[in-house]
């Protein structure tokens, strides 16, 4: 039936146009040969077409339009005519003859036109009359084009002052009283045209009444290019009397669109100076009107206003804007009972990002925003709305983007409590808002206590709110969040020791409630920044007057045992390791052998009943020797009972050539270059001896079991060890134990069963080579190489 | 400098830690190398890695299985054993260059100047190298005190050196 309907418009449509056409070509003829009569006769006729009732505006509006085009023509004539000398008052008398209303008022208008041009009557005359007699017609879509069209034809004839046609002293008040008396008029043909026809098309009709709203609206946009409209005019008369047509009209469609159209049209600095009697309407206006758009407007532009220039800001101030809009907005919320949470949201959002703007220094006020914000949402539960809490993050932020400094934003007392309205999906997404933001930012002194405020805006991050751990969280997702956590962990730095201290004391407190998940993200970065305050009290005299108190490495290093142990639950045994043996190296640069001594045996224990991969076990054993290997601070019995533990487990390495590798490195635990007292010669070799034999051990079992040789690339490993130490001087090294393993890896990588193994080869001809190298080096380290024969 | 395709070949002493990072290298130039740290859980990277570039045959590996770490003498043999002219490490976060007979042995140190147990005051670094036939030039950047210190270490290698054998 629709489709129909959609049909039977189109023929309307051909019908009228095709009737207006041929008027038109009457008229035309009629014009080409200088017969008025006849020319008004058909012009009168064609206009008659635009009494249809059958089109839908936007076909009325097709057929408008060609109307319109041929008047312009008509009104050409009229104008040649006048010049012609004939009589404009008796044309606009003649034109009065046409029989039908409508066609009657277009025919005044056009010569309304040419008549306010010739200035035989003032502008201010013909205007009222025309306005005045446009009354005669009721029906909403015939009446908003003809004054539609009464607006076009007038809007460059207006009284203005300084316009050709400018009257006498209340000249620019004729003008505006014009456009207004159409203005009035035609809203409430517009406002009208919902109770024409039948209920069931309601919907259509609104959509249709949507699409002439500009016919309307153009009557503001003429009011604002009048010159004359000052600002005085424009608050005791322009806006007073558009606002009483907005309010009283009751329509929903018509305020919105209207209200917006104020805000758009008319200057900044004229709202400014009006907030009071614009902020005034907007209680007033229906309770289903979308409110917080048309203030959000106003909002942005009055802050686009004040971002112009820093000379408007002292206007902002004596208007007391923010106070006004503060309230206007609490009114607005108060009288719309039922405006969904976004609007709530919305609206405050837009008054933050004003006052961050208007007002930069005023922290209270934004504070104060956010608190009237949780007034309003008190009492309504988490805000569920995906919309709405899209908008919270926005709202929050504003603050961070503005201030670019955590510092400043953890000054509002208010943005915790903001948070507490956001799911936990949502609370870790503005988490993450805000530690990027501090990431942005390069200056990281904080103190324990704004570190503690972080920590609750961020908790979403920090632990499991709602204390279930929540198991639809993405794997990278996770990944991602924490690591920006333990990146954050990093930032915080305080030049005071002690407060740097409490700092770690509070992160600690919030980290161990994390979770086995959560903890191995963000323990080493604690870790490490407390490694960071004992390297920097230990430069520093300890404990100069005895001070209990005072932070001491020894309590970061009880501190440090606490964070490490929480790895044992989660449990992550290879990281734990790393971190004693880190923390076991800071002690030992404390000279604190015991704290040291323990470490170790935590690192110990854990190697021993946790670590059961063989491939983990092999890296543990380097990090265990490499760094024991540095320790200056253990006296000779606790060396000897950690020395002898780590070869011992060096040797029981599950692969052979790992067993071997890790043996000869032990090598180095019984001699440190730069120390006489940690060079024992006869323990260097008993390890390189015990490498040799579990390398010959390998090579038998690979024999065994794959008929080769295997590889012989452990040998040339051995022999570089030997000559490592030959060259450091160890009595020990003979020149006949180094002359005897090359031979025997000339052998063997000359034997039958070995497999070429170009790599080895290559390692030895490059050793030999090293050799060389050395011998000609001269001096004490050519002496002890001179005798070896390559 | 950092902008993609500047750089054809990144080479990295491992400790990534995270995915991010990698990725991020990645962005700079997608020719990357990796030694794996004793931090690093991605398992993908090897203990240790060669590769040609041009006439030289470059070595890296983080370090932590090098004893002593940082010991030159010791790196040196490593050099040796993977047969490079150029060898890669890390695990100091102590940029450290040492020309011998054999090649060079360069430490980049830490880009992003993380805590070191092995070193006191960890200045961040990195290392351009930029590899024109038989020469070598290797540009240290260091930023020490706010700010950036570019140094300069030159190498050629010879060849007869290893035709002899």
């Amino acid at each position: 039936m629709i489709s129909d309907g959609v049909e039977d418009e189109e023929k309307w449509l051909a019908a009228g146009i095709a009737g207006l056409q041929q008027n038109a070509f009457y008229m035309h003829r009629a014009l080409d040969s200088n017969n008025l009569r006849d020319a008004l006769k058909y012009s009168a006729q064609m206009l008659s077409e635009l009494r249809t009732s059958k089109l839908s505006p936007h076909k009325y509006y097709e057929l408008y339009m060609r109307a319109f085009d041929e008047l312009r023509k008509l009104e050409m004539f009229f104008k040649e005519e006048a010049r012609r000398g004939c009589s404009i008052i008796d044309l606009y008398e003649l034109v009065q003859h046409a029989g039908n209303i409508l066609p009657r008022l277009y025919l005044l208008c056009t010569v309304g036109s040419v008549y306010i041009k010739s200035k035989e009557a003032p502008a201010k005359d013909v205007l009222k009359d025309l306005v005045e007699m446009s009354r005669g017609i009721q029906n909403p879509v015939r009446g908003l084009f003809l004054r539609s069209y009464l607006s076009q034809v007038s809007r460059d004839k207006l009284p203005d002052i300084g316009s050709e046609y400018e009257g006498d002293a209340d000249t620019v008040k004729d003008a505006v009283e014009f456009v207004l008396q159409n203005f009035t008029e035609m809203n409430k043909l517009w406002v009208r045209m919902q109770h024409q026809g039948p209920a069931r098309e309601k919907e259509k009709r609104e959509k249709e009444r949507s699409e002439l709203r500009d016919l309307v609206g153009k009557n503001l946009h003429v009011l604002s290019q009048i010159e004359g409209v000052d600002l005085e005019l424009y608050k005791d008369t322009v806006l007073p009397r558009v606002l009483e047509q907005v309010v009283n009209c009751k329509d929903e469609l018509a305020q919105f669109y209207l209200m917006d159209c104020i805000i758009q049209v008319f200057p900044d600095e004229y709202h400014l100076q009006t907030l009071d009697i614009l902020l005034g309407a907007c209680p007033q206006l229906q309770p289903s009107v979308d409110i917080k758009t048309v203030l959000s407007q106003l909002m942005e532009r009055l802050s686009n206003y004040a971002a112009s220039s820093t000379e408007v800001l002292p206007e902002f101030l004596q208007v007391e804007a923010f106070s006004k809009l503060s309230n206007a907005i609490g009114k607005v919320i108060e009288a719309q009972v039922d405006m969904p949470i976004i609007g709530v949201v919305t609206l405050y959002s837009s008054l933050l990002k004003f006052t961050l703007h208007v007002h930069p220094d005023r922290l209270d006020y934004a504070d104060q925003v956010l608190g009237s914000f949780v007034k309003k949402l008190s009492g309504k539960g988490k805000i569920e709305d995906s919309r709405a809490t899209k908008q919270v993050v926005a709202l929050l932020s504003a603050p961070l983007e503005k201030y670019n400094d955590i510092v400043t934003a953890l000054k509002l007392s208010n943005y915790p409590r903001v948070l507490g309205f956001l799911d936990s999906g949502t609370n870790k997404v503005m988490a993450t808002v805000i530690i990027q933001s501090i990431m942005k930012n390069t200056t990281h002194v904080l103190t324990a206590e704004k570190v503690e405020a972080l920590f609750e805006l961020i908790k979403g991050l920090i632990e499991d709110l709602d204390g279930t751990p929540d198991d639809e969280v993405d794997e990278e997702d996770f990944k991602e969040e924490q690591n920006s956590v333990a990146r954050l962990i990093q930032m915080f730095s305080n030049d005071d020791s002690e407060e740097m201290f409490k700092i770690i004391c509070t992160v600690k407190k919030h980290i161990l409630t994390g979770g086995p998940k959560r903890l191995p993200f963000t323990v080493p970065p604690l870790v490490f920044s407390s490694l960071k305050l004992v390297r920097k009290l230990q430069a520093q005299d300890e404990n100069p007057f005895g001070d209990e108190a005072s932070t001491t490495p020894k309590k970061l290093f009880q501190l440090l045992t606490q964070i490490i142990e929480a790895l044992l639950n989660v449990p992550a045994p290879e990281l734990a390791l790393r971190l004693y043996l880190q923390c076991a190296e800071a002690a030992n640069d404390c000279d604190l052998e015991p704290v040291a001594y323990e470490f170790f045996t935590q690192a110990y224990i854990l190697y021993e009943e946790e670590i059961s991969d063989s491939k983990a076990q092999v890296t543990a054993i380097h990090l265990i020797i490499g760094t024991l290997q540095r320790m200056h601070v253990f006296g000779v019995e606790n060396r000897d009972t950690l020395t002898h533990k780590a070869t011992g487990y060096s040797a029981k390495l599950l692969k052979k050539p790992d067993q071997c590798r890790a043996v000869y490195a032990c090598s180095h635990l019984f001699w440190v270059d730069d120390q006489e007292n940690m060079k024992d010669g006869e323990r260097v070799l008993i390890c390189l001896k015990r490498a040799l034999r579990i390398a010959n051990a390998a090579q038998q079992m690979s024999n065994a079991t794959r008929g080769s040789t295997g590889s012989v690339a452990l040998f040339v490993e051995i022999l570089n060890k030997y000559l490592y130490f030959l060259e450091k001087g160890n009595p020990q090294i003979t020149v006949d134990s180094v002359q005897s393993l090359i031979e025997l890896i000339t052998t063997e990588l000359h034997s039958d069963s070995t497999s070429p193994e170009p790599a080895t080869d290559a390692f030895f001809a490059s050793t030999l080579r090293y050799i060389q190298f050395q011998k000609q080096k001269g001096g004490a380290v050519g002496e002890r190489y001179e005798s070896i024969k390559v | 400098m950092l902008v993609p395709g500047k750089i054809q070949h990144i080479i990295c002493t491992g400790n990534l830690c995270i995915k991010e990072v990698h990725d991020y290298l990645k962005t700079l130039c997608p020719d990357l190398h990796i030694a794996r740290g004793e931090y690093d859980e991605e398992t993908r990277y090897p203990e240790t890695k060669t590769l040609t570039i041009g006439q030289f045959k470059l070595g890296l590996c983080h370090g932590h299985q090098v004893i002593p770490w940082g010991d030159l003498d010791s790196l040196a043999m490593l050099q040796r054993q993977l047969d490079v002219d150029i060898l890669v490490t890390g695990h100091t976060h102590q940029f450290t260059a040492y020309k011998h007979e054999g090649g060079v042995v360069i430490n980049p140190g830490s880009a992003s100047g993380a805590f070191s147990s092995i070193t006191y005051d960890v200045n961040p670094s990195f290392v351009l190298m930029d590899i024109d036939g038989l020469r070598v030039v290797v540009y240290v950047y260091e930023l020490i005190d706010g700010e950036v210190k570019v140094d300069k270490i030159d190498f050629k290698k010879t060849t007869a050196a290893h035709s002899a054998h």
